[in-house]
């Protein structure tokens, strides 16, 4: 079996995978970092979002192996120090989750977001969240959240 | 004033580990020497099975265990059950027709379970699935509504002829009959409340685990309701006795009735794991949850209205059908019927109702509870059949509502359908919704958009649901066959800390913050030193669960009686130590007082006290810990008006909502942030199923169409607008806390506010949802 290392919220890790062992796999099963969620089997729903070197990436769709060398970043990497990233605590905040299933992958994405567009309007929030599916909350308070996050992350 | 107490809009207590990646979902857990099942499901819609071979699955790389059907009747577990019954026509009762675990005879529905297959990894067991050969016979299949009671329809259970289930009428047909035949004016739509798939973020999980040594079987579960979940299974399928089986439903995301259900893999995950003495993982794919999740709502009804001369309803005649999916699922028989025709009186005086309902089996999945529950399927039939009215009568769609509002003053009302609402004031809401969307300003907005080419409408719906389910005298007369009431158990620990146990269960309502605020309220205890503990059989007391609405005006009174409990017996504590009259003792903020004095005694003292009892009373229990059961004495009535305005783009079809408001009277709100969250949740749910949401399956093949989340349109962030909520609260007197429910009401308002409107673009009758762009043009393209 193929063997993969990679930095994953700032460790090294590496381990043995089947070739066809999708990320959320890796990072679910064989790291047991379950705060990354798997909501659909169609690349559809976001719930799997996570940072690699950078960018947000939906982790059901890349394989482990592809992760190889890569710097990736989890819902479980974000809090320093015990203090969330502004986007989890704007979250919590609005009131921007209920049942919490969708959250880790919308945080993700919305921390990609807000890097790649730093004053973002309520349609380009909506436009771009629009790979992440939440049944809970209709929206309307995780673009309040993301609004708010975008003021406490520019500065 | 208490701070944090009922009306702050206090930040989640469980956002926390949700946030950081440490919530603990069914599929999160991993039990030493786990294994994984894979189901075998039909491909067909419908077909005898002649045979299954599984020698060759077993012995296939990595399985443990290959099991069919008859394995689980060879060990005396019964099938899936439906909890209710109901009585229709000439006095019968509704069919029931058996559901295996494991169907044995034939396949009635694509994806009903065939075989499963346990393996050491889940790729092993899919694989060794592979290599069970079933000899299917196809049959034909039936998935339509309208077409299974029809002449030559392929049959599905021989216990219901013509695949009808039940057919159950409601109301004095004499009575409308005859208003109908002296109306000025009547009004007539025909409409299909389109399936929805409740489609919950989490999928659906399962894991069992046996422990040989205590003969006791734990069942990690997707559920709203685990003890329910363990009555249904111990006292039907025997899969083990209440006092031997831990059901825990761990953090789950999302619920809507769906985890309502005991399903098929549960009840293999729990059985199995005895069997094999090993834990058995299930977790189900996106596909799967379409699959096989019990669907929601489904009907096909005609509804007519008769009025007089000035528009007031003289009465309403109803004539529906519900699929009822291949099986009954667990209270799928009470939906169209009670939870449906209950509810059709609306806000309205109507006299006179008359509901036929026939509930059909068609090759489909089962149909069941799915948010709101019947009273979506009857407000949207009501309240666009109110718009038909207005349409006919030439009156302002406000101002026949008006006509016909059941006046404040004239709570409580009885309706011909059952329900007695306890309060309510429809005209403080109407008039503002119609104030907060400025719907005396639309028509210049409609002016200003033709300009642009765009049509531009408004639509209104009054609705109103019963919730807060449910008083138990009342829905075991009906035939549903639990108790409704609610459980709590307030323990306080001896240094002052206060834990919770709930019999409801929350999947994203943030109950551990609004019941946690409800003992602040009480008590006088600091809220963070209040944990509200739910979703573990081995924990908490007996409870029925979360649906319905009901878990505040149910669950949080059973709280408060449990407080109130605490109070009496630490005022017995307070007294003894105060050296005062038991009758002296006030209790307020937190503090025991003798009247008049600053002698004063804080709560945890007395708690204290009650575990280190060396100064005591007499006579006096020690500790302090509290169970309340609360069996409500009427359901609660939420309602409201809510308003949607659009504007379509005649040349594409494409629809914009450009202003939604909501004004809803939930009664007392005890965390208004999260209610509003629940309003913006719902009001997704219903914009979904009126604009993007409908479940389709091959009307020949019987295949499910919309099988995935790139064929079945979830609302997502950019199909919705941000929403303009507001209450108007009235106090209903049967419930102590003055608390009504709020989960359902924007998935029940949302359809006809939004079909209202784009049907007041259009300048057309009706148009059936989902409203799609394609069918959006055509019916503007016909317009002209």
């Amino acid at each position: 079996m193929p063997t993969v290392s990679m930095t994953v919220n700032g460790k090294s890790v590496s381990g043995e995978v089947e070739a066809r062992t999708l990320l959320v796999q890796f990072l679910r099963e064989n790291l047991n970092l379950t705060g990354t969620h798997v909501g659909c089997d169609t690349s559809q729903c976001g719930a799997c979002v996570v940072h690699v070197n950078g960018d947000s990436m939906k982790s059901c769709t890349m394989l482990a192996v592809q992760a190889n060398g890569a710097d990736v970043t989890t819902i479980e990497g974000l809090a320093k120090g015990g203090e969330m990233h502004p986007m989890q605590q704007a979250f919590q905040d609005n009131h921007g989750l209920q049942c919490g299933f969708c959250t880790p992958g919308m945080v993700m994405s919305a921390i990609d977001l807000v890097a790649k567009n730093p004053n973002p309007d309520e349609a380009t929030i909506r436009s771009e969240l629009e790979g992440n599916i939440c049944r809970c909350t209709g929206y309307h308070n995780i673009v309040k959240a993301v609004q708010q996050a975008a003021k406490t992350m520019g500065g | 004033m208490v701070e944090n107490g009922i009306g702050a809009s206090l930040r989640r207590k469980e956002d926390n580990r949700f946030l950081t990646g440490k919530g603990n979902y069914t599929d999160d857990i991993n039990r030493p020497g786990q294994t994984h099942a894979y189901l075998l499901r039909s491909p067909h819609a419908h077909a005898t099975i002649n045979s299954i071979n599984i020698s060759a699955a077993n012995s296939a790389p990595g399985v443990v265990a290959v099991f069919v059907g008859q394995d689980l009747l060879d060990d005396a577990v019964g099938g899936l059950v439906c909890g209710a019954s109901v009585t229709g026509k000439g006095g019968e009762v509704n069919k029931a027709p058996p559901r295996n675990v494991l169907t044995i005879d034939k396949a009635r529905f694509v994806g009903d379970p065939i075989a499963v297959v346990i393996a050491e990894t889940l790729a092993q067991a899919k694989d060794g699935a592979e290599l069970i050969a079933v000899d299917y016979t196809e049959l034909p299949s039936v998935v339509s509504t309208s077409g299974a009671d029809q002449p030559g329809a392929p049959q599905l259970h021989e216990e219901c002829p013509d695949n009808v289930a039940l057919d159950w009428e409601l109301g004095d047909k004499a009575a409308v009959d005859a208003a109908f035949a002296s109306a000025a004016k009547t009004a007539s739509v025909r409409l299909i409340n389109n399936r929805m798939v409740t489609n919950p973020m989490e999928p659906r999980a399962a894991v069992g685990e046996y422990n040989s040594g205590t003969d006791e079987i734990t069942l990690y579960v997707t559920s709203q309701n685990p003890h329910v979940h363990r009555l249904v299974m111990s006292a039907f399928m025997n899969i083990a006795p209440e006092h031997k089986f831990r059901v825990v439903a761990p953090d789950v995301g999302g619920g809507f009735g769906s985890k309502i259900f005991t399903y098929n893999e549960e009840a293999i995950c729990a059985w199995a794991a005895k069997k094999i003495n090993r834990p058995v993982k299930w977790t189900a794919d996106r596909s799967e949850a379409f699959l096989c999740d019990a669907h929601g709502r489904d009907h096909v009804s005609t509804a007519e209205m008769a009025m007089d001369a000035d528009g007031k309803f003289l009465a309403m005649r109803v004539s529906s059908q519900a699929n009822m999916g291949a099986y009954l699922q667990l209270f799928s028989i009470a939906i169209p019927t009670l939870f449906h025709g209950f509810l059709l009186a609306g806000q309205y005086t109507t006299p006179a109702i008359y509901l036929e309902m026939r509930s059909v089996m068609t090759n489909t999945a089962p149909v069941d509870a799915a948010r709101g529950a019947g009273r979506p399927e009857a407000t949207y039939l009501l309240e666009r059949l109110v718009d038909v009215a207005a349409l006919e009568m030439g009156l302002d769609p406000a101002e026949i509502r008006r006509r016909n509002f059941i006046k404040a003053e004239q709570m409580p009302y009885q309706t011909p359908v059952v329900q007695c609402y306890d309060s309510g004031d429809y005209d403080a809401s109407l008039d503002k919704a119609l104030a907060n969307a400025d719907y005396d300003g639309f028509a210049a907005r409609r002016a200003e958009a033709k300009g642009r080419g765009k049509l531009r409408g408004i639509g209104l719906s009054a609705y109103i649901e019963a919730c807060g389910v449910a008083p138990s005298a009342a829905v075991g007369s009906l035939g549903v066959g639990v108790g409704l009431w609610e459980s709590a158990q307030v323990r306080f620990n001896p240094t002052g800390g206060v834990t919770v146990f709930t019999g409801t269960h929350s999947h994203g309502q943030g109950h551990e913050t609004a019941f946690a605020q409800l003992v602040t309220e009480r008590l006088g205890v600091p809220v963070e030193n209040v944990e509200v503990v739910h979703g573990d059989t081995d924990k908490g007391q007996f409870g029925m669960g979360t649906y319905g609405s009901r878990s505040l005006p149910v669950g949080g009174v059973a709280i408060a009686n449990a407080c109130d409990k605490i109070i009496a017996k630490g005022k017995k504590i307070a007294a003894h130590c105060l050296e005062a009259a038991e009758d002296d003792i006030d209790f307020a903020e937190g503090n025991f007082t003798v009247a008049g004095t600053d002698k004063t005694m804080n709560i945890a003292e007395v708690a204290f006290t009650a575990y280190v009892p060396h100064n005591y009373p007499e006579g006096v229990e020690p500790g302090l810990d509290e169970i309340a059961f609360f069996d409500p004495l009427n359901f609660s009535f939420p309602a409201g008006t809510h308003v949607c305005e659009v504007e379509v783009d005649p040349d594409t079809g494409t629809l914009e909502i450009v202003n939604y408001t909501a004004v809803d009277d939930f009664g007392v709100l005890v965390n208004p942030m999260i209610v509003e969250g629940q309003v913006h949740g719902g009001l997704a749910h219903g914009i979904g199923q009126a604009l993007l949401e409908g479940c389709v399956y091959d009307d020949d093949s019987g295949q499910l169409i919309t099988g995935s989340f790139q064929d079945y349109c979830m609302p997502r962030a950019d199909n919705l607008p941000s929403f303009n909520v507001d209450y108007s609260p009235t106090i209903p007197i049967h419930n102590p806390l003055g608390v009504k429910g709020c989960g359902e009401a924007g998935a029940i308002a949302a359809p006809p506010a939004v079909i209202n409107a784009i049907v007041n673009a259009l300048g057309i009758k009706h148009l059936d949802m989902p409203a799609t762009p394609e069918k959006v043009w055509r019916a503007a393209q016909a317009a002209g």
